[in-house]
Formats: C-alpha cells, sequence, structure tokens
C-alpha cells in the first residue's frame, strides 16, 4: 500500500492577491505585455506568440506566484470581430493558483498567415490534448508538441471547423457515406407471382 | 511532424494489440482505447476520442445565449441541470446581471438533486461494469424518482433546459417540498445499502483498492478537478473556492480522501452523495416566494403571464428573442471565463461576446476532457481487467468530452 | 396444385408463423449508445420501464449474436463507418430502430460533423421521435419492430451484399472502417495560406 498522500488546504478565492499578480507580472513583463484586464476572478494578460511561453513558465514557477494547476486552454478567431485585435488567432490559456486563490489567462495572440506557437506541454501535462484540440479546430501549430495529431475530427478531415470562414453546415462529409439499403436481389419473386 | 510512426517502431516483443471500442459493453459512450498487452498486462494504452464530436462550440456561434441553454442539456447528459445553470451563470456574469433570490435558491436545489443523479448513475454503472449488476437497477430507481421531481419542475426528464439568462425558467410546482424529501430520505437509504455492498466486499476490493493511483502532482499538471482530485487529498472545490449561488449560506462539507485510487474515487462519491442530500435539506428552507427571473427586462426574458398581457412585455420579449441588430442579450464586447462545480469538476464556460445576440465564441471547458488523458498513463502497467474499473470511476461522459 | 403440395404449402406456412412469431418475442438487441438518448435507452432496460418483458431481455452487445440495432444518439463523422460495420456484421434478419431526433434526422444539431439522419445510410425499421425519446416511445418503438418481424419483414431484407454495385469500397467516397485498426493513413494535413476574406457566410447565417 502507498503512503497516503497529504490532504491539501482548500483554496480560497482572494481578491486582493489579483494586485500582487498584476504587479508582479508587469514588473517582469513590462513591454512585452500587450493588454492586462482584470476580470471577475481572474486577470487576464495579453502577449504575443513569441512571449506565450515565457509568461507561462514565470507564472508557473516563480515561488510568489504558483500558478501549477492547469485549467484550461483554447483557441479564438477574431475574424471580422468588432473590436480591433493584433492578430486574427489567439490561443488562451487559463491557470489557477492554489496558493493565491486566484485564476490567470495569457491570451497569445497568433498571425494567421504562420499560425506557430510553443506549446506548453513541458509545462503542464494537461496542455497535450487541449493544444492537439486548438490544432484540430483552427489549425495552429504548436511548436514542441510530442504528438500534433487531430483529435475530434477524424485524421484524413479536410479544413479546420471553428475558423470563421469554415461553414457551420460543413463543405458534404457528412453526406459521403456509402449506401446500404435494400435492393431486389434478381431471383426475388416479382410481384404476383410465387 | 506528426504521424503514427513513432508508434509501431516502439513496439515490444511479444505484445498483442487489443482494441477496445469505440462500441464497446461498458455503458461509458464511445470510446476508443488501443493497447499493447502481454499476457494480462497492458504495456501501452492509447486512447482515441472524437467519435461524438458535434460542434457544440461552432453551433453556439449561430444560436443565441438563451438558445445555447438548450444545448448545453446535451453536454453532460447524466447531469443537465448543473450544465444549464453552469452556463446561466457564465452568461449573467458577462452581462452583470443580478439574479433573484428564489431563482438563486431554486438553481442550487437542481444542481444539487442534478449531482445526485449522475453520481448515483456513476456509482452504480461502475459496479455494474465489475459484474455487479444489483447497485445500477437500485440507483436507477433513485434516478427514476428524481425524474419524475424533474419532469414535474421542468417539463421533461433529461434534457431540461431549466434555466434561462436571469433566472429559470418555470417556478417550482406545489407539492414540491414533500416529493423532494421523500426521495431524499430513499436516497440516503440506497447510499447506506450501496456502502453496506461494497466496502467490505472482497471482490470489489481486490479490483479497486490500489488500482490506478493519481498522484496530485498529476492532478495539477492535468489540471484534473472533481471528485477525481479529492480522491487524491486536493481539496478544490469552487462551491468552497468562491461559493456561487447560495452555497455560502449553507453548511455542508468536502469529502476527500488521500489513496488517489479507484476506490477512494467510489467512496468520494458517495460521501458526495450524503452531501449534497445535506445541502439540499438546508436550502429548501431557504424558498421563499419572490421572481423567479431578473426584472432587467432589456437583458432577461419577461413573465410569460405579463408577456400575453402587457404591451410593454410583448415587445422586451421580441426583442430577446427575435434576431435582428440591437435584439436580443447585447452584453458588452468582451470575453469572460466562469466555472462552476458540476458532478465532474470544474465545468468552465469561456465566452467571447461581439455585443450582438449570439456570442463570439463559446469554450465549453469540459471536465472530461480535462481528466481524460492521464487515463493511458495508468494503463500502463495495468492488467487487463482493471481498464474497466479505472474507466468506471472516471465517470467520462462523451457528450462533454468530445462535444 | 396437388394435394401433396398443398399440405406442404400449409406446413412451411405454419413453420413459419412460428419462426417470426418467436423472432419478434425475443428480440435481442444490439445497443448502440452514442450520446443522451442512450441514457433513456438504459432507463428503459432497467426496472421501471423494463424491456426485458419483451424479450429483449440479452444485452449481448456483440453484433453477432443480437438482430436489433438500436442506434441512440448522435452519429458523427468518425462514427458513421464504426455504425456501418457493425450493421454489416450482424446477421440476418436484422432490424434497426432509430432511437431520438439526432439519429432520426440530425435533431438540432444541424452541423459539419453530424449525420443528418442515418437512414441515409443504412435501412431503418422505426424511428423514434423525441429528445430524448421517452421509455414509452422506445417501447412503442420495439413494438412497431415486432409488429413486423411477426409480419416476415425488414428493411434489410433483400439486401446483397455481393452486387458490385453496391460494394462501398467502389464509392467514389468510401472511407475503410479498416483504418481504425491500422492508424490513420493520411498525409500530413497542409497549414492553409491565409483563407480570404469572404463574405460573412458563416457570422450572420443565422437560424434558418
Amino acid at each position: 500500500m502507498s503512503a497516503a498522500a497529504p490532504v491539501s488546504a482548500s483554496p480560497v478565492y482572494t481578491r486582493e492577491n489579483l494586485a500582487v499578480l498584476a504587479a508582479r507580472v508587469e514588473a517582469a513583463f513590462g513591454e512585452r505585455l500587450l493588454g492586462k484586464e482584470e476580470k471577475t476572478q481572474y486577470i487576464q494578460f495579453s502577449v504575443k506568440a513569441a512571449d506565450a511561453h515565457d509568461l507561462a513558465r514565470f507564472l508557473k514557477e516563480e515561488p510568489a506566484l504558483g500558478f501549477t494547476w492547469f485549467v484550461d486552454c483554447c483557441g479564438v478567431d477574431y475574424q471580422r470581430y468588432p473590436k480591433a485585435m493584433p492578430e486574427r488567432f489567439a490561443v488562451v490559456t487559463t491557470l489557477f493558483s492554489p496558493a493565491l486563490g486566484v485564476k490567470a489567462q495569457v491570451r497569445a495572440f497568433v498571425p494567421a498567415a504562420n499560425p506557430r506557437l510553443a506549446s506548453l506541454c513541458d509545462l503542464f501535462a494537461g496542455a497535450n490534448w487541449t493544444e492537439r484540440e486548438t490544432f484540430d479546430l483552427y489549425g495552429i501549430v504548436f511548436e514542441g508538441h510530442p504528438d500534433l495529431k487531430r483529435i475530434l475530427m477524424p485524421d484524413d478531415f479536410d479544413g479546420h471547423p471553428l475558423r470563421k470562414d469554415y461553414p457551420l453546415r460543413g463543405r458534404g462529409e457528412r453526406g459521403a457515406f456509402p449506401v446500404y439499403h435494400a435492393v431486389p436481389l434478381d431471383n426475388a419473386p416479382k410481384e404476383g407471382e410465387g | 511532424m506528426y504521424s503514427y510512426e513513432h508508434e509501431i517502431e516502439e513496439r515490444t516483443e511479444n505484445t498483442v494489440r487489443m482494441n477496445v471500442g469505440p462500441s464497446h459493453p461498458a455503458m461509458h459512450g464511445t470510446l476508443r482505447v488501443m493497447m499493447e498487452v502481454q499476457g494480462e498486462r497492458i504495456v501501452r494504452a492509447e486512447q482515441e476520442i472524437g467519435f461524438l464530436h458535434t460542434g457544440f462550440e461552432k453551433l453556439g456561434e449561430h444560436r443565441s445565449y438563451n438558445q445555447f441553454i438548450t444545448l448545453s442539456d446535451r453536454l453532460n447528459y447524466f447531469s443537465p441541470l448543473n450544465n444549464n445553470i453552469g452556463f446561466a451563470i457564465a452568461a449573467e456574469e458577462l452581462v452583470g446581471l443580478e439574479v433573484p433570490r428564489r431563482a438563486q435558491v431554486i438553481r442550487t436545489i437542481m444542481a444539487e438533486l442534478s449531482r445526485l443523479a449522475d453520481h448515483s448513475l456513476c456509482v452504480g454503472a461502475m459496479a455494474m461494469d465489475l459484474g455487479a449488476f444489483t447497485s445500477i437497477l437500485w440507483t436507477f430507481v433513485e434516478r427514476e424518482k428524481l425524474y419524475d421531481v424533474f419532469e414535474a419542475v421542468t417539463g421533461t426528464r433529461l434534457t431540461t433546459s431549466y434555466t434561462r439568462v436571469g433566472g429559470v425558467a418555470f417556478d417550482l410546482p406545489d407539492g414540491f417540498e414533500k416529493r423532494v424529501m421523500t426521495i431524499l430520505d430513499s436516497m440516503e437509504e440506497t447510499v447506506e445499502k450501496l456502502r453496506g455492498s461494497f466496502y467490505k466486499n472482497r471482490i470489489f476490493l481486490d479490483r479497486t483498492e490500489g488500482v490506478g493511483i493519481i498522484t496530485p502532482a498529476e492532478i495539477e499538471s492535468f489540471g484534473i478537478t472533481g471528485p477525481i482530485a479529492r480522491s487524491t487529498g486536493k481539496t478544490y472545490d469552487i462551491r468552497k473556492y468562491r461559493p456561487y449561488l447560495v452555497y455560502n449560506e449553507l453548511e455542508f462539507d468536502v469529502p476527500v480522501y488521500t489513496q488517489g485510487d479507484t476506490l477512494a474515487r467510489y467512496k468520494v462519491r458517495l460521501d458526495e452523495m450524503d452531501q449534497s442530500i445535506r445541502i439540499v435539506r438546508q436550502a429548501l428552507r431557504l424558498l421563499e416566494p419572490g421572481p423567479i427571473s431578473a426584472l432587467d427586462q432589456k437583458h432577461a426574458l419577461p413573465d410569460k403571464m405579463s408577456t400575453y398581457t402587457d404591451m410593454e412585455s410583448l415587445i422586451h420579449h421580441f426583442k430577446m428573442i427575435m434576431p435582428g441588430p440591437d435584439h436580443g442579450l447585447n452584453p458588452p464586447v468582451t470575453d469572460l471565463y466562469s466555472a462552476t462545480e458540476s458532478p465532474n469538476g470544474e465545468l468552465g464556460f469561456y465566452l467571447v461576446s461581439d455585443g450582438g445576440s449570439n456570442p463570439w465564441r463559446v469554450r465549453v471547458r469540459p471536465p472530461s476532457f480535462i481528466n481524460y488523458p492521464i487515463f493511458s498513463k495508468l494503463l500502463e502497467g495495468a492488467m487487463l481487467a482493471d481498464v474497466v474499473a479505472i474507466l468506471g470511476s472516471f465517470n467520462i461522459i462523451a457528450g462533454e468530452l468530445d462535444r | 396444385m396437388s394435394a401433396q403440395d398443398k399440405i406442404n404449402d400449409v406446413i412451411t406456412t405454419q413453420l413459419g408463423f412460428a419462426i417470426n412469431w418467436a423472432r419478434s418475442n425475443s428480440m435481442w438487441p444490439m445497443p448502440f449508445g452514442t450520446a443522451c438518448c442512450g441514457i433513456e435507452m438504459m432507463a428503459t432496460f432497467m426496472s421501471k420501464y423494463d424491456a426485458s418483458r419483451f424479450g429483449s431481455e440479452v444485452l449481448k452487445f456483440s453484433p453477432r449474436q443480437s438482430d436489433l440495432l438500436i442506434v441512440s444518439g448522435r452519429i458523427s463523422l468518425k462514427m458513421m463507418p464504426v455504425l456501418q460495420r457493425i450493421w454489416e456484421q450482424m446477421p440476418e434478419p436484422k432490424w434497426c430502430i432509430s432511437m431520438g431526433a439526432c439519429a432520426s434526422s440530425g435533431g438540432v444539431f444541424d452541423t459539419y460533423t453530424l449525420i443528418q439522419g442515418v437512414d441515409q445510410f443504412i435501412p431503418v425499421d422505426a424511428y423514434m421521435p423525441g429528445c430524448p425519446p421517452r421509455p414509452e416511445a422506445f417501447i412503442e418503438a420495439l413494438m412497431t419492430v415486432q409488429e413486423k418481424a411477426r409480419k416476415g419483414q425488414a428493411s434489410s431484407n433483400d439486401f446483397v451484399s455481393t452486387d458490385a454495385s453496391r460494394d462501398p469500397s467502389l464509392s467514389p467516397n468510401y472511407r475503410s472502417p479498416d483504418r481504425f485498426m491500422d492508424g490513420p493513413q493520411s498525409a500530413a494535413d497542409e497549414i492553409p495560406a491565409e483563407a480570404p476574406l469572404s463574405p460573412l457566410t458563416t457570422v450572420q447565417e443565422g437560424r434558418s
């Protein structure tokens, strides 16, 4: 029997630590931040694609912060969004710090021409599948990902469905299956006989 | 850059390739596990998902906020009310809408009843997969009673679509409290029966004790939440972390075990059922008469009876429902991540709004999707019989997993 | 016809009647439960709405040993070849129930990845509307199929798998289910060049 793990204390949301978080990140990243917005329960930091990995590593490994709990990673397509955005795509990674009791969000803007971003798989194991899904649905390539392949769509699927220029009803893939329907046998009795 | 060749090269000698799914007897939806086994021991395992990918997130961009509530039922179909409530809370936080007290209490009660339904099915199905068919029959009897209550309140058994942005759709029927109290009593008895049947059962203990152990470090790295995290010692429950609805007025414990194995996950769920019963008993006392939907008619649907009789309500109703410029919810042009505690873990909705009636982006952060990747890691070195035991304890719901 | 032939006809007719009666009262289902309808299907097999009263006692989960395929839940692009393979594996006579709105017509989900009705691709004997259908609707569909079985009808009748024009692999869009067994053989996905800004065909579609 393995030794039982210790029971950790229950994290509690501490609004004051949002200011601590903001101060630390600004001190370390200052000019590289494209934006910093405080929302209910968390702060969203917007950066360019190249800085996302550094920011995530800082959030995780800085002793005073401790954002070690992975929450989510998703993509957003801002094509034709009413507010001007630096790039077409964004990859939004949410992290949680049990020590501070707040969440942090890293929004990395990824250009449409060459959608590449450094993968967070070396920091968080949860990034593996979420980045695969973002690749599958948006076409954003995560460099350094151990196994970047489609996860939700079939492997030979053509296109990235959640992009804004991909139609909701698809391009006919859902009708392209062989048909098994009743066919009269050659030697079936014709009507009126048998 | 991404290919399957690495899998074939690393293939070890004397292994048999086995495939479970996507159509398989364990009632856990469309999952596929490809394993390489040596005798009974699994050497390597790989999972494939996506067999139920429906395009919820794409569809969410073409439906209004209230319409997405109907879709949200189909995510975690064991406990649809939790999804309804989670999404409604996310949309209300986005708009900054205040929900009236009675709606909050009703939502709390329905969330906990739905949690009872989910846990009872998971616990029953888990034992059924290990061969004990009786437990699912017992838990389904309780579920059917809960279905009767859901039907009386929301109109349907399963896909309830009960909440609206701003409150709930219908008020509680007469006799609700008495009915629920009867169900809670019988549910308590069933939980005791399950404890008595399984906690000392040699076969059950042998198949679940020490099987599929997860460490706390893996929990944080993978982002696992919910009963699985609480079975490894990590106390994280959003109802205690940042109480929403009326949880800050209710007294309840968060059961935590430390072994991290399948048995601990089973025990956490049974204990959580007890706590849910406790919560509902307290919440029923908090019910007071009042409005069930926000009175802000620009953002919440007006009361149905006044829509039929009052011109202004009719116009507000029209503006909320029909598509068009300046119609619909019209939240500020921003984005927000909001999470609630669903029976499986942290159910989050990341909503990006463009100011119109439809969301720009709906990201569902499904607990099943984040909890599942560790499964193949747990299978390495496990026995073939452990696949079903571990899978059952994870409560993977394909609707949520693949969206 | 001679008297002997007439007697033979009577015997085979009665025998056929008896066999059909036996088949209809021992429908072994192959539950193909994918989503929410699967839960209502499970509820139908449980104590309150016991489907085993109708002979559907044994849930073998093996297509080779069942005669009723119940497609309950939404079928996605990835799952359709699996469904077809299961259908092919079932021995005849076989019946199919399409349970719920998603299996019958795509349901609430008119998206790029869901099959808008499995009856486009496999023959269906009974449809169950509902989202999800109540267990009572399930029982009614089961009884409809039992009626058909008693008459000796099945949508899968006269299905020819050796007819060249129906050989699935000759279809230009054939997707072999074998690719799941050996891993995908597709070429690497090309990252598309920046998509031209097309008119807003997706965002402004609205409800239609």
